[in-house]
């Protein structure tokens, strides 16, 4: 690590924007991008990581006796020992290149829910689900005949985690959960959810899409036997994601794609799987896409996670408190123990308009239903208004946001 | 991009006290438009005779352009051919998109004018078509059975 991290250290925000070229882009001086939950943005040393492999040694990765091939094999082998490194994965070879998170769930469906899923099996997810750990294992429990089961999601936004004793049967096969809400912020107590579910028997799929961007992860201490997230909510390039699996979990799973560089051997008839992880890596990989999340790790690792961590807590504790005050706004999720992800909605302002009206005055926010129906059926809303900082934002953006909402108050009050 | 060009004062009191809000109780047209992205829902019936809408009626919950959209077209529709109204929504889709277009305008945008202002706002442009996508499938359908 290049700067040796001590908790007490302040992220420097003023020196971490200067890495970001989007912001110095004179048509964006006024942004105030708050939507980083959706997808971050790229600093500088991940643009020119891939365009230093675009530009100098673009090749296709192993078997391949040429300099350039070694260089490009070397970075992208690299980046997934800087990415098990970086979870705490025992082996590198537990690290899955996959499209994105999305992918990777996908993969743990296809690969070992069809193959080892059967009638009467019981898969535990949660109603805080973002659809891309929900709809796979609806169809996986269509294909099978297994049954979806949910862990509740009360009023304050958090499971209740004290009925996970009923939930957890002899039938239950595999528990998929998020490690934090992409809508509410809510932090999950995956560990709890962890230790619950191996005692029976059960394995456990955790989305850390929402969670790996803001804090230190350590998959051994969690013990979870899949891991997955995205490179681009983590600085990284879109078109990357992480399955990361237990050893003998997928060695046990069948590969999903078939074709090249997957193969051991290949006869007329039938062929052998390559070892992990080239298993799960047909045909050729999004390699400068690998290579630029290997450099955004590096600098988050600089960065150190506990005080980019410790900044969003604070910039979470900022705009709650200012809300808080204002009788006309609600604040969806926990109070506590959260994420700088901020679903509001503005007394009698649609969603929507509210973003429109945010974008108006350069500050961008989503609106929608943010791929968790779940949860809105649950909340009894069609949409929120979502506003998520990350370690380029500062409490002056804070300060903004809620001016902007005291606005567009203002601004709709003859219609409210 | 002004705020005041897509928030004009009757979209807002549309969104405000919509117009035709309610199930048309001899409806021989049902349907349902839905913005799968964002939530945003319109419930529509009609009653179709004689190639003409003879009574519309609508709801919903959205935002405020894609509720007054569908509170303007239901007091634009009520009472016009099948025909007339086709035509109304290419024009609509025109007026939205801000697209050029070459035929003739047939009849007077009239208040459905002020959506002219959400074609500096292609995010917006969903919001503003919803009923009238749905109006459209809705009336398609219909003509359908009789194998027009």
């Amino acid at each position: 690590m290049a700067i040796a991290e001590s908790i007490e250290d302040k992220l420097d925000v003023v020196q971490v924007r200067k890495h970001f070229p989007i912001f110095s882009y004179p048509e964006n001086a006024e942004l105030i991008y708050l939507d980083s939950a959706a997808t971050t943005q790229r600093p500088t040393k991940v643009l020119d990581a891939i365009r230093h492999f675009n530009e100098e040694y673009n090749s296709n990765i192993h078997r391949s006796a040429y300099k350039l091939a070694e260089k490009a094999t070397a970075g992208y082998e690299c980046a997934r020992l800087l990415i098990a490194q970086f979870i705490g994965a025992a082996h590198s070879h537990e690290i899955i290149f996959t499209r994105g998170a999305t992918e990777a769930i996908n993969f743990v469906m296809r690969g070992w829910g069809e193959k080892f899923l059967k009638p009467g099996d019981e898969i535990l997810l949660s109603e805080m689900e973002h659809h891309s750990n929900l709809v796979p294992w609806q169809v996986a429990a269509q294909k099978s005949g297994a049954k979806l089961q949910f862990i509740p999601l009360d009023d304050s936004g958090e499971l209740e985690l004290g009925k996970l004793d009923d939930l957890l049967t002899e039938r239950t096969r595999l528990v998929a959960v998020t490690h934090a809400s992409n809508v509410l912020g809510t932090r999950v107590d995956v560990k709890r959810i962890i230790d619950a579910a191996h005692e029976m028997k059960a394995l456990v799929l955790v989305d850390g899409a929402q969670h790996v961007p803001h804090s230190p992860v350590n998959v051994q201490d969690l013990d979870a036997d899949f891991y997955v997230f995205s490179g681009h909510k983590m600085l990284g390039p879109m078109g990357i994601g992480i399955l990361y699996g237990k050893e003998a979990l997928l060695d046990a799973m069948d590969p999903v794609l078939y074709g090249g560089s997957m193969i051991d051997d290949v006869g007329y008839y039938e062929s052998t799987w390559a070892k992990l992880p080239w298993k799960f890596e047909a045909g050729t990989q999004n390699i400068p896409a690998v290579i630029g999340l290997g450099a955004a790790i590096e600098l988050l690792e600089e960065w150190g996670m506990r005080r980019i961590e410790k900044h969003d807590r604070m910039l979470t504790g900022y705009v709650l408190q200012q809300l808080e005050q204002l009788d006309f706004v609600t604040v969806f999720g926990p109070k506590e123990h959260r994420n700088p992800v901020i679903s509001f909605a503005i007394q009698g302002i649609h969603a929507h308009d509210i973003a429109t009206f945010f974008d108006s005055r350069n500050i961008a926010i989503r609106s929608g239903h943010h791929c968790a129906k779940l949860i809105m059926k649950k909340l009894n809303i069609s949409a929120t208004a979502r506003a998520s900082f990350y370690l380029y934002n500062t409490t002056e953006h804070v300060d903004l946001f809620v001016d902007a909402i005291h606005k567009a108050r203002g601004y709709f009050a003859r219609w409210i | 991009m002004d705020l005041d060009d897509l928030y004009q004062e009757i979209i807002l009191e549309h969104y405000k006290e919509p117009k035709n809000q309610g199930t048309v109780a001899d409806a021989n047209v049902h349907v349902e438009g839905r913005n799968p992205f964002c939530g945003d829902e319109i419930r529509l019936t009609m009653l179709v005779k004689d190639g003409r809408i003879v009574d519309v009626k609508f709801t919903g919950s959205g935002c405020a352009i894609s509720q007054s959209s569908a509170s303007l077209m239901t007091e634009h529709i009520k009472g016009k051919t099948v025909d007339e109204v086709k035509e109304l929504f290419k024009e609509f889709g025109h007026l939205v998109r801000g697209e050029e277009h070459t035929h003739e305008h047939i009849h007077d945008m009239d208040e459905l004018s002020a959506f002219q202002g959400v074609s500096a706002f292609p995010t917006r442009v969903k919001c503003a078509m919803l009923a009238w996508n749905a109006m459209k499938e809705g009336i398609e359908k219909e003509l359908e059975k009789y194998g027009e």
